[in-house]
């Protein structure tokens, strides 16, 4: 068996077994129990895959295990010491979901989007997060979650 | 006439749409009053009969009563524990609707505890009543109340026991916030302490008082969704998260199109991998293994042979539809007065023909189950509207006594009426069998999108006639094939004329949110505006000028007022349109503004306004976010979703060529909630979506002058 490929999540160092080719999301969720990230679409076309990548978002389900090189953050790396991270904060104060299935790669999204520009128009927003779905039709909560933890962040940057 | 407004407006029954399951259902309790203490400790038992008839086909009923089991017509239970805790349980379950915490409330006001102490368990075949299952917006309406009348009973007996205890009579007890206090003598005690060391039961009597709407505390308000903080982390588990120890990945072979049958099927290749375990069992063909690579490589391995047979287009639907009227089964007809006598008596009469498409419910979690096999007994998690059926069709497919078959449903990644049927289940509990270990299936996205069920597609005509004051003299209306739901007019009409006609669906259909009342308010709302027009009136007074009931006539005028209608054209492309209706006890109409001027002609919908009238509301936060999901959802199918297939194979299995409404398709909207505290509370997760589709069909007609008879609207746009 060749040696375990060696994948930084969420500041974690893991031993990696699974082939190279395999998709990073089922390593994630089926090797390393991160179950945060969903499955959706398996085609880069839904957004619940979602994760950081040296801080961009990424598909999980388009990146190969062996592709990656750069350090990953899942929705399980957000929260530090008990504190959510302000845009988790602003989905729960909003109830900015309602099945949630969707919500982690909306919430790894909208942190890469704030990461980018930390004040972002509701266009701005739009434009970014259209590839994600949310089949329950929250959007507009979302948006303004997204704004409230702009706000948060502009005066408490993390 | 008064027999046909009787029929559209008693109490919600099944509705005859609801293709996918047809059988009885059949009532089972699993649990004893013994085990019922065994599972959850000493402490406090109350438990609600179903009142009337309709609750008892949805919760209980048939089994012989032996004396330590529970009544028969058993809808609901509520354990106090020695702590204090409360957890109530229900047959219902969670799949994105909120009911977790509007059922939690109701239970917390009734018992007048704080909301945070109650405990929902729901969905578990083994822990809660029977349940027929979570759909047509009964929750609310039903199970809610059920739930406050064993609260409220719980609360009777918690102030009999401490009454006792004092020598007192219970009326000059106050329970308040979990405690009991008597204010004659200052003595005051908590409800732990009174259900400790009890194992007290209770039936609770028939007719048991219930908060009034008026005067409730904790139902009423906006409070957030329970255990919101395991969603924004991650660490809520859907059945597709599920790793139980041991656990392989399943996956099945699929036929290449609908009605194929396999002729041969060489399995030799695929057990060749070490890992893997191939079943052949009739005309399932599935493989279990350690990874789901390793599942799909035994699953490649496969060699099966299919005779296809010829299957009928998207191209053709529509004729094939009007074509396969099944004439073995009765069309559900509602009559009065003379549509020729209507007609005659009209001064504009008016025909159209409307069409919808067969729509992907989508949920964006796909069917999933984990099945696990132990001693005989099989336990299921899985993502579905119906744990008792799934456990009784489970039972059957292994010939095994329902009480060893468990069905578990964690809190699911929605379902908008699609996750009915037991298929993943079936599929999971097979594969364990053979590896005598768990295994998951969960579908891809094509699987959802080909072998789960579609809302019907129907072919919709009317006819109609209006007299020269602008009263309604004739209405005739067809459906064919999409369902009954929704299908008699709420408007006054002398003479009518309405039939449902089952068709033989050249797709596998069932529920879908909102059922037919979508196609049928689209056709009836889309002819009324063209009724309007030909009458030379404005759309609202047409419409209030044919209404009768004052709760219609109420969300019509504040949607209209919010909108500000009639509204003045300030831009060319621009186009205002209204639709509402009557649905499953709500009532809602809805305002849009549309906008054509793009380059391409494609519909831009900027604005929506709904008015919406569910009784009292139990949580308002919760309901706008239902009305808003109601209304986005609604957009895809009123402009652009639509089921291609060909051949017996979907052509736009994927997201990339289904299209559903993402953050730029999102209109500004504005919610109007009418809080009747004196009605009844209805559910709310479909009825907003019914109004949509033709308020944005009928403002199409007002920027373009062009009618569009067919959902969805604007396929290419």
């Amino acid at each position: 068996m060749a040696p375990p490929l060696e994948l930084v999540v969420n500041d974690q160092k893991y031993p990696v077994h699974s082939d190279p080719d395999t998709r990073l999301l089922t390593v994630l969720r089926d090797e390393l129990g991160l179950t945060g990230t969903k499955y959706g679409c398996g085609e880069g076309q839904c957004g619940a895959c979602t994760v950081l990548i040296g801080g961009s978002p990424r598909r999980s389900c388009q990146v190969l295990l062996g592709e990656v090189v750069q350090p990953v953050t899942t929705i399980e790396g957000l929260e530090k010491d008990g504190h959510l991270h302000p845009v988790q904060q602003a989905f729960l104060d909003l109830d900015a979901f309602q099945c949630a299935y969707c919500t982690s790669g909306m919430i790894i999204s909208s942190v890469a989007l704030l990461t980018q520009k930390p004040d972002p128009s509701s266009t701005d927003i739009v434009q970014f997060m259209q590839g994600n779905i949310c089949r329950c039709g929250t959007y507009p909560r979302i948006v303004d979650a997204i704004q409230r933890a702009a706000k948060s962040m502009e005066k408490q940057p993390r | 006439m008064s027999s046909l407004l009787n029929k559209f407006a008693r109490e919600p029954e099944l509705e005859p749409e609801r293709y996918e399951f047809r059988e009885a259902p059949i009532h089972h309790f699993a649990l004893d009053r013994r085990d019922f203490f065994k599972f959850f400790g000493a402490g406090i038992m109350v438990f609600a009969a179903a009142k009337d008839a309709l609750a008892l086909q949805e919760s209980g009923g048939g089994r012989q009563n032996h004396s330590e089991e529970l009544p028969k017509e058993i809808t609901a239970w509520l354990h106090i524990g020695e702590d204090g805790s409360v957890t109530a349980f229900t047959g219902k379950v969670e799949i994105g609707q909120n009911i977790r915490t509007s059922l939690a409330q109701s239970v917390a006001d009734e018992l007048r505890v704080s909301f945070e102490t109650v405990r929902m368990v729901m969905g578990d075949t083994q822990l809660t009543p029977f349940d027929m299952g979570t759909f047509g917006s009964r929750t609310t309406p039903t199970m809610a109340p059920q739930l406050r009348r064993v609260a409220s009973a719980a609360r009777e007996l918690l102030l009999q026991t401490a009454a006792k205890e004092w020598n007192t009579a219970p009326e000059k007890l106050l329970a308040v916030n979990a405690k009991i206090t008597d204010p004659a003598s200052g003595r005051a005690t908590t409800y732990a302490d009174v259900a400790r060391g009890k194992t007290l039961a209770q039936r609770i009597p028939d007719e048991d008082p219930m908060t009034p709407a008026s005067e409730w505390t904790i139902a009423g308000k906006s409070l957030p969704k329970v255990d919101g903080r395991a969603f924004v982390t991650g660490r809520h588990q859907y059945t597709s998260d599920l790793r139980p120890a041991g656990l392989m990945y399943g996956k099945v072979l699929r036929a290449p199109s609908f009605g194929a049958t396999m002729t041969s099927c060489d399995i030799s290749a695929a057990q060749k991998f070490p890992a893997a375990v191939i079943v052949h069992d009739g005309d399932f063909v599935g493989a279990a293994a350690s990874s789901e690579n390793e599942a799909d490589e035994a699953i490649a391995a496969i060699r099966a042979e299919w005779k296809e047979t010829s299957q009928p287009s998207s191209s053709e639907l529509f004729s094939y539809l009007k074509q396969n009227v099944a004439s073995d089964e009765p069309s559900d007809l509602t009559q009065s007065g003379s549509i020729p006598d209507g007609l005659a008596a009209a001064t504009h009469r008016l025909e159209a023909t409307y069409t919808v498409a067969y729509i992907a419910h989508a949920p964006l979690e796909p069917r999933a189950a984990v099945a696990e096999w132990k001693d005989g007994k099989l336990t299921v998690r899985t993502g579905t509207q119906r744990p008792f059926a799934t456990r009784d069709a489970l039972a059957e497919a292994f010939h095994l006594a329902k009480e060893n078959v468990r069905v578990i449903v964690p809190d699911t990644g929605s379902a908008y009426g699609g996750k009915h049927t037991p298929d993943a289940a079936l599929e999971a509990a097979r594969l364990a069998r053979a590896t005598g270990k768990p295994v998951k299936i969960v579908w891809t996205r094509e699987e959802e999108f080909t072998w789960s069920y579609f809302r019907p597609a129907g072919v919709i005509e009317i006819k109609s006639g209006v007299a020269a004051d602008g009263k309604l003299t004739a209405w005739e209306f067809h459906n064919y094939n999409s369902g009954a739901a929704g299908i008699g007019t709420p408007y006054t009409v002398p003479n009518q004329h309405i039939e449902f006609h089952p068709v033989r669906s050249p797709l596998r259909q069932g529920s879908y949110r909102g059922l037919a009342a979508t196609a049928n308010h689209f056709a009836r709302e889309s002819h009324m505006d063209d009724l309007a027009h030909a009458a030379a009136m404005d759309p609202l007074d047409f419409r209030l000028k044919n209404i009768s009931d004052p709760r219609l006539r109420d969300v019509f005028q504040a949607a209209a007022e919010s909108f500000g209608w009639p509204a003045k054209k300030t831009k060319p492309g621009q186009g205002f349109g209204i639709g509402g209706g009557i649905e499953k006890s709500g009532y809602v109409a809805t305002c849009t503004e549309i906008s054509t001027d793009d380059a391409r002609g494609a519909i831009r919908v900027v604005r929506v306004v709904t008015a919406f009238d569910c009784g009292a509301i139990v949580n308002p936060d919760g309901l706008r976010n239902q009305i808003m999901g109601a209304n986005i959802m609604g957009l895809g199918g009123a402009l652009f979703e639509a089921m291609a297939f060909n051949g017996g194979r979907i052509t736009n299995a994927r997201f990339a060529r289904y299209r559903v409404p993402r953050f730029r398709d999102v209109p500004d909207m504005e919610i109007v909630l009418m809080d009747r505290k004196d009605i009844p509370s209805a559910g709310a997760g479909e009825t907003p979506l019914v109004g949509l589709a033709p308020a944005i069909g009928n403002a199409i007609f007002d920027a373009t002058g062009v009618r569009r008879t067919t959902l969805p609207l604007a396929p290419r746009a």
